[in-house]
């Protein structure tokens, strides 16, 4: 079992030009701060690392940060081998946001990745199926999760507000 | 001249009574062997996330209930767990053991409908009303407990709605005492019955690399033979506290991991819950069980993820504060929803009709998958 930091330390060593950053300040777990584009590669290591082996992507949730004009996904990582946690955070630019698929490393991820599309718009790059999926496919007044979403007058000729 | 053959797709649900409510899938058929499942799903969804935000904490509970409807105490027990954690709070003993005993009580009534069901998926009627006849008990309880047979509001942030009835503990012995001869009846109708063997051993076979990248948990995970269950793995609440054991498929009829491993895990499951609940009536403390709920509730900036092991998996809570009395964000790892993924990689290559066994074995529940 690895602590947070200590986890943080071995991506340091591992990802030497990546900005990681390590947030301890939190009321519960630290978080790992990641970049958007580099989580795919980060993310590869921590489940293929012998001494890391997270094996189980417990939870993916998307967030929006309308003031700093981020949208941000927190992972949260486990082992069934070694049963550690750590928990990352990415964050990016509201207007194009974009963060790199984790498809590849773990299955799970896939419906997890659409759902924070459908409700955040969050664009998961090289996803291999990015549609919507619990709001309708043809759903086209925006992503209801957001803090400024406002609901459509009518949908298919059906009154939205009740 | 070779006969012209074109894959044909056939529309399953949303209204069709083995989907366990609406749930459709579009399946791409080779003759009558699959070649390919597309799940769509969203017919129930009711922005449970977004309802959240409007709300403050203490009024998310009741909903929280909606979503597995049919392990409801284990969802309250799950948001409890992640709010308790955030505020840091400690809870009293006898809260922890009432918790324990209905999170338990509640896995038993919500893996009786799950074999009720698959039996009566598959063309077993009568062991489905045999099941119901002991929900109906646990209902029972949980009616005498706190007023509601279904949708309970009883785990509170901090405590319970109610203190236990006086008669609780005597009738929760009896049921017990009733049950366990009732589960061999079970098993001897259902689970060792030639027909159902034929029906569900090797069939929809999961192996344990599989279901740990697909995000499968509970019984599902374990019926591949993985021994890993939240309660003794990642221990919350007062869990260590008690002696039960995590059952595992052995593939005794098949393979290891087929449909009947995943069937019978549950069987044997139930056990283990009758064991935990006498051992908790048997320590029970005394105390007060509202002593330890705040008045008003404004946790400090920040997040908290907790999970707990619900009749159907691995159930997490992600929560965020921003430090006022409503929750900035809510976000809930559902079990139903992470397993529904497999179901492309498990109906590959059989029949139709076994799409109909592999979808009752993995237990999945609409609500949860929607929310």
């Amino acid at each position: 079992m690895k602590k947070a930091e200590e986890i943080f330390q071995l991506l340091k060593d591992n990802f030497p030009a990546s900005n990681l950053e390590l947030k301890t300040d939190q009321p519960t777990e630290a978080i790992i701060i990641a970049s958007p584009l580099e989580i795919d590669k980060i993310c590869f290591f921590l489940h293929d690392a012998p001494e890391l082996l997270f094996d189980d992507l417990m939870n993916l949730s998307g967030v929006d940060e309308p003031k700093a004009g981020l949208l941000a996904v927190y992972y949260h990582l486990g082992s069934t081998k070694i049963k550690h946690k750590i928990t990352l955070k990415v964050s990016t630019d509201r207007n194009k946001p974009e963060v790199s698929t984790l498809t590849e490393v773990w299955k799970s991820a896939d419906w997890h990745e659409r759902e924070a599309y459908d409700l955040l718009g969050i664009i998961f790059l090289n996803h291999p199926d990015l549609r919507r999926i619990l709001m309708p496919y043809d759903w086209d007044a925006g992503y209801p999760l957001r803090k400024d979403y406002e609901n459509p007058e009518f949908y298919q000729g059906m009154k939205v507000p009740y | 001249m070779a006969i012209k053959t074109e894959e044909m797709v056939l529309n399953m649900g949303p209204q069709h009574p083995s989907t366990h409510g609406v749930l459709r899938l579009e399946l791409a058929l080779e003759g009558e062997i699959i070649t390919n499942v597309i799940p769509h799903i969203g017919y129930l969804h009711r922005c449970f996330e977004k309802h959240c935000e409007a709300m403050t904490y203490p009024q998310i509970v009741p909903y929280t209930d909606r979503m597995d409807y049919l392990a409801p105490m284990g969802n309250e027990f799950g948001y409890a767990i992640a709010m308790e954690k955030l505020l840091g709070i400690q809870v009293p003993e006898r809260v922890e053991y009432i918790r324990v005993i209905m999170a338990e009580l509640q896995r038993i009534s919500s893996h009786l409908v799950a074999l009720g069901t698959y039996g009566a998926d598959i063309g077993a009627f009568t062991p489905f009303l045999y099941c119901f006849i002991d929900r109906e008990k646990v209902l029972n309880l949980f009616e005498i407990t706190c007023g509601a047979r279904l949708l309970y509001n009883y785990i509170w942030i901090g405590g319970l709605s109610h203190d236990l009835h006086p008669d609780f503990v005597r009738k929760t012995r009896e049921f017990i005492k009733e049950f366990r001869p009732n589960l061999k009846e079970i098993n001897d109708l259902l689970s060792h019955n030639r027909i159902f063997i034929d029906r569900t051993a090797n069939v929809g076979i999961l192996p344990i690399d599989t279901a740990i990248n697909y995000g499968v948990s509970g019984p599902n995970l374990r019926g591949s033979g993985y021994k890993w269950d939240i309660r003794k793995d990642d221990p919350y609440s007062i869990y260590h506290k008690f002696d039960y054991d995590i059952p595992v498929g052995e593939g005794k009829y098949g393979t290891v991991g087929d449909s009947w491993d995943r069937y019978y895990v549950r069987v044997l499951e139930m056990e283990e819950s009758c064991r935990i609940i006498e051992q908790a009536l048997d320590q029970l403390p005394e105390g007060d069980v509202q002593s330890a709920i705040p008045k008003r509730i404004k946790p400090v900036v920040g997040n908290v993820y907790a999970r707990v092991e619900n009749p159907r998996g691995d159930l997490g809570y992600f929560i965020m504060s921003d430090g006022s009395t409503s929750p900035y964000r809510v976000k809930v790892r559902a079990p139903s929803f992470v397993t529904m993924q497999v179901l492309n990689e498990l109906c590959k290559g059989y029949m139709v009709a076994d799409v109909v066994t592999i979808l009752g074995s993995i237990d999945i529940v609409l609500g949860e998958i929607d929310r």
